[in-house]
C-alpha cells in the first residue's frame, strides 16, 4: 500500500484499474489451484448417484458412501500400506543420509563443495522415465524389484536434494558459535550436536522429513514401473482407476490428495527457507 | 597456577599468513590483552589457545602441559564469545549449569555454582528466562557467569563489549576486572579498542599483520612503543613523526631544532613525540596553525611541521589563532627515535 501512496504520478483511476488486475490475478490463480481441488473433495463426499448427477450441489451432502466403497474396495488397504511403508522408509533414508549432507555443507569448507551443492540439485534435472528401464533390469538383477525397500531408495533419490538443501539452510542458521561454546564448556563434537544443535534444529529436520514423506507418497511413475504385487497407493489407483466407476476415481483423489495437502500446508515455513526466503 | 606459553605458533590459511611465529607467555593470574586492528590475528591466536582452530605449527602449553593436540573441552578453559553465545533452547540457569552438568557435578553443587555466579554478575532474578527475553547486556552477564561457573584455569575473551552500547560496555568494563581479579584466573582479552585494553590489561600484546609488536605494560607501551606501528596505534590522537637529519653523530636536526639523539650509522631516521608532551614557547619545532579543536580541558592543534601534519595537545588558554606561526618544545625525556626502515625504536 505504501508504495503506491508514494506514486502521486499514477492517476486515482490508473491505480484502481491495477488493484482490480491485482485482484482478478489472484482469483484467477487461487482458482486454478482450489477448483479441482473442491471438486475432488465434493465428489469425494458424495454419494455414489450424486456424483454422476447433474446439477452438482455447491455444498457435499457428506455421504461416505463413495470412501467407504474406496476403503473397502480389494487392494486398497494393502496399497495404502505400502503407501506409508514406502514412504516411511524414504523419509527415514533421506533424513538419515540428508541431515548429515547438510550439516557438513553448512559447517565445512571442503574442495569441490560448490559442485556437490550443484550436483546436489542436478540430480532432479534427470527425467525419471529415462532412468526407469535401466532402474527396473537392475533391480530385478539385484532382487530389489517389487520390494518397499527398493521403491523407498528411488523415492529417497528424489527426495534426497531438498532434505540436504533444507537441512544446510536450518544448521547455516544456527550460530557456529553455540556449538564452539559448546565445546569449551566440555562437550565432544557428537554431544554438542545433540545437545545444541539438534534441540534448535529439531522442528525443520521433522519439516524436512514430512516433505520426504510427501515426495514418496505421491510418487506415481517409479512406483508403477518397479512394483506390481505390492503396489503403493498411487500406482495402484492409476492401474485400477482406468476401469472403475466415477465416484471411485474421486474418493482415491483426495485420499491421496488430502494427506500430502496438510503435511506440506504443515511444514511451508521450512520449504520457502529451503529456497532463500526469510521465514515470515 | 596456569601459566600460558605460546611457543612459535603460526598459522596459515592456504597461502594466506594470519600468523607469524608467535611466541607470548602468559604468567599465572595475569590479564593479558590482545590489542589490534581488525585482521591482525589476534582473535585466530585466542582461537589456537581455545582449540577452536589448529595451528600450522608451533604449540601452546597451559598450565605445564601440551594442549595444542586436545580438544577444546581438555584444555581447562573457558570461553565468552563476542555475540555471547547464550543456548537459545535452555534458561539462563541451564546456560550457566551447562558446563557443570558435563563435568557430572552433584546437583547441589550446581545450584551452588550457579547461584553464587549468577549473584557475582546481578543476574540471580533471570535465572529462569531464556536468552530471547534478554537485552545485549544480560545476555553477555550470562556468557561470563557461564564461563565463570567452570572455574576454568584460564578465560579467553573474544570482544566479549563490542556488541554493547558505549554506556554499559563503561559499567561492565569496570565490572569485569573486578570479578576478574577476585576470581584469579589468568585471561586472555582480545579487543580492538585501545582505551579497553589500556585499562584492562596488566599487560597487552600489541598486534599487527600477524606479529606480535610489543608486549608489555600499558604504561611502558604508551611511553615506549617498541615499534612505530605502536605509537600511531595507540593513543588518540596519536604519535607525531618528524624525519629528523644527522648533523653530527648522536646529533639530529628535526624541523629546525637540533637535538641530542642516539649514535646511528644512519642518515635519516624518525623523530617521534605524543601530542601532550609539547608545550608551545620561544624554542622548539616550527609550526604553522591549521585546525583549532577546544576540547575542554585542553585544545587540540594541529599544525604543519615540516610539511606534515603534527597534532599537539595544549592548555586551553594559549591564544592561538589558524595561521600563527609556533615554536613547540618538545619534553626531552618524552622524545622517541625510530629507524625508518625497520620501523623499530632506536
Amino acid at each position: 500500500m505504501s508504495a503506491v501512496a508514494e506514486m502521486p504520478i499514477a492517476a486515482p483511476a490508473t491505480r484502481k484499474a491495477g488493484n482490480w488486475l491485482l485482484v482478478a490475478t489472484v482469483i484467477l490463480l487461487s482458482v486454478w489451484v482450489l477448483l479441482p481441488i473442491y471438486l475432488l473433495i465434493v465428489n469425494a463426499l458424495s454419494s455414489p448417484e450424486e456424483v454422476t448427477a447433474f446439477p452438482k450441489r455447491f455444498f457435499p451432502s457428506f455421504d461416505f458412501g463413495s470412501l467407504s466403497f474406496f476403503i473397502n474396495f480389494a487392494g486398497v488397504g494393502r496399497a495404502l500400506w505400502n503407501s506409508v511403508l514406502v514412504a516411511t522408509l524414504t523419509m527415514i533414508l533421506s533424513i538419515g543420509f540428508g541431515a548429515p549432507a547438510g550439516y557438513a555443507l553448512s559447517r565445512f569448507d571442503f574442495p569441490g563443495k560448490g559442485t556437490f551443492r550443484f550436483l546436489v540439485l542436478m540430480t532432479r534435472a534427470f527425467p525419471l522415465p529415462l532412468l526407469a528401464l535401466p532402474l527396473a533390469v537392475m533391480f530385478i538383477r539385484t532382487g530389489l524389484d517389487d520390494t518397499a525397500i527398493g521403491l523407498a531408495l528411488v523415492h529417497t533419490t528424489l527426495a534426497l536434494p531438498f532434505a540436504v538443501l533444507i537441512t544446510f539452510s536450518l544448521f547455516s542458521g544456527i550460530p557456529v558459535e553455540l556449538e564452539e561454546a559448546a565445546w569449551t564448556l566440555g562437550c565432544t563434537r557428537l554431544q554438542a550436536f545433540r545437545k545444541v544443535i539438534l534441540p534448535l534444529a529439531l522442528p525443520g529436520i521433522a519439516a524436512s522429513a514430512v516433505f520426504a514423506f510427501t515426495i514418496s507418497w505421491n510418487e506415481v511413475f517409479a512406483a508403477a514401473v518397479l512394483t506390481i504385487e505390492n503396489r503403493t497407493l498411487t500406482a495402484f489407483l492409476l492401474q485400477s482407476l482406468g476401469e472403475s466407476p466415477l465416484y471411485l476415481k474421486f474418493a482415491g483423489g483426495a485420499a491421496l490428495v488430502i494427506p500430502a495437502l496438510i503435511f506440506i500446508f504443515a511444514v511451508r515455513k521450512y520449504l520457502f527457507a529451503m529456497w532463500g526466503i526469510a521465514n515470515r | 597456577m596456569a601459566e600460558i606459553a605460546i611457543k612459535q605458533v603460526a598459522k596459515r590459511f592456504g597461502g594466506f599468513t594470519a600468523l607469524h611465529s608467535i611466541d607470548l607467555t602468559i604468567a599465572d593470574q595475569e590479564f593479558m590483552v590482545l590489542l589490534g586492528a581488525s585482521g591482525c590475528g589476534k582473535t585466530t591466536l585466542l582461537r589456537i589457545v581455545a582449540g577452536l582452530e589448529t595451528p600450522s605449527q608451533g604449540e601452546v602449553w597451559i598450565g605445564g602441559r601440551r594442549v595444542d593436540h586436545l580438544p577444546p573441552r581438555d584444555r581447562g578453559i573457558a570461553m565468552v564469545f563476542q555475540n555471547y553465545a547464550v543456548f537459545p533452547h535452555l534458561t539462563v540457569f541451564e546456560n550457566i549449569a551447562f558446563g557443570l552438568r558435563m563435568k557430572k557435578l552433584a546437583q547441589q553443587e550446581v545450584e551452588r555454582r550457579v547461584t553464587r555466579t549468577a549473584e557475582l554478575m546481578h543476574i540471580e532474578q533471570l535465572l529462569k528466562r531464556y536468552s530471547g527475553q534478554l537485552s545485549g547486556g544480560q545476555r553477555q552477564r550470562v556468557a561470563v557467569a557461564r564461563a565463570l561457573a567452570m572455574e576454568p584455569d584460564v578465560i579467553l575473551m573474544d570482544e566479549p563489549l563490542s556488541n554493547l552500547d558505549a554506556l554499559l560496555r563503561l559499567e561492565m568494563r569496570a565490572e569485569l576486572k573486578g570479578v576478574l581479579a577476585a576470581s584469579e584466573t589468568t585471561t586472555i582479552y582480545v579487543t580492538h579498542d585501545q582505551v579497553e585494553a589500556m585499562s584492562l590489561a596488566d599487560r597487552i600484546a600489541v598486534m599487527h599483520q600477524g606479529h606480535i609488536v610489543q608486549a608489555a605494560s600499558p604504561v611502558e607501551v604508551y611511553r615506549n612503543p617498541a615499534a612505530r606501528f605502536v605509537g600511531s596505534f595507540i593513543g588518540n590522537p596519536p604519535m607525531n613523526f618528524i624525519p629528523a637529519t644527522k648533523t653530527a653523530n648522536g646529533s639530529w636536526t628535526v624541523a629546525g631544532l637540533t637535538l641530542p639523539g642516539p649514535k646511528s650509522d644512519k642518515h635519516k631516521i624518525e623523530f617521534a613525540i605524543r601530542p601532550e608532551d609539547v608545550d608551545a614557547g620561544d624554542e622548539g619545532l616550527h609550526a604553522t596553525v591549521r585546525v583549532i579543536e577546544p576540547l575542554g580541558p585542553h585544545t587540540l592543534v594541529t599544525c604543519d611541521v615540516e610539511g606534515g601534519l603534527f597534532r599537539a595537545i595544549l592548555e586551553s588558554n594559549a591564544a592561538i589563532a589558524v595561521g600563527d606561526h609556533l615554536r613547540l618544545a618538545p619534553k626531552a625525556d618524552r622524545i622517541r627515535w625510530f629507524d625508518p626502515e625497520t620501523t623499530n625504536a632506536l
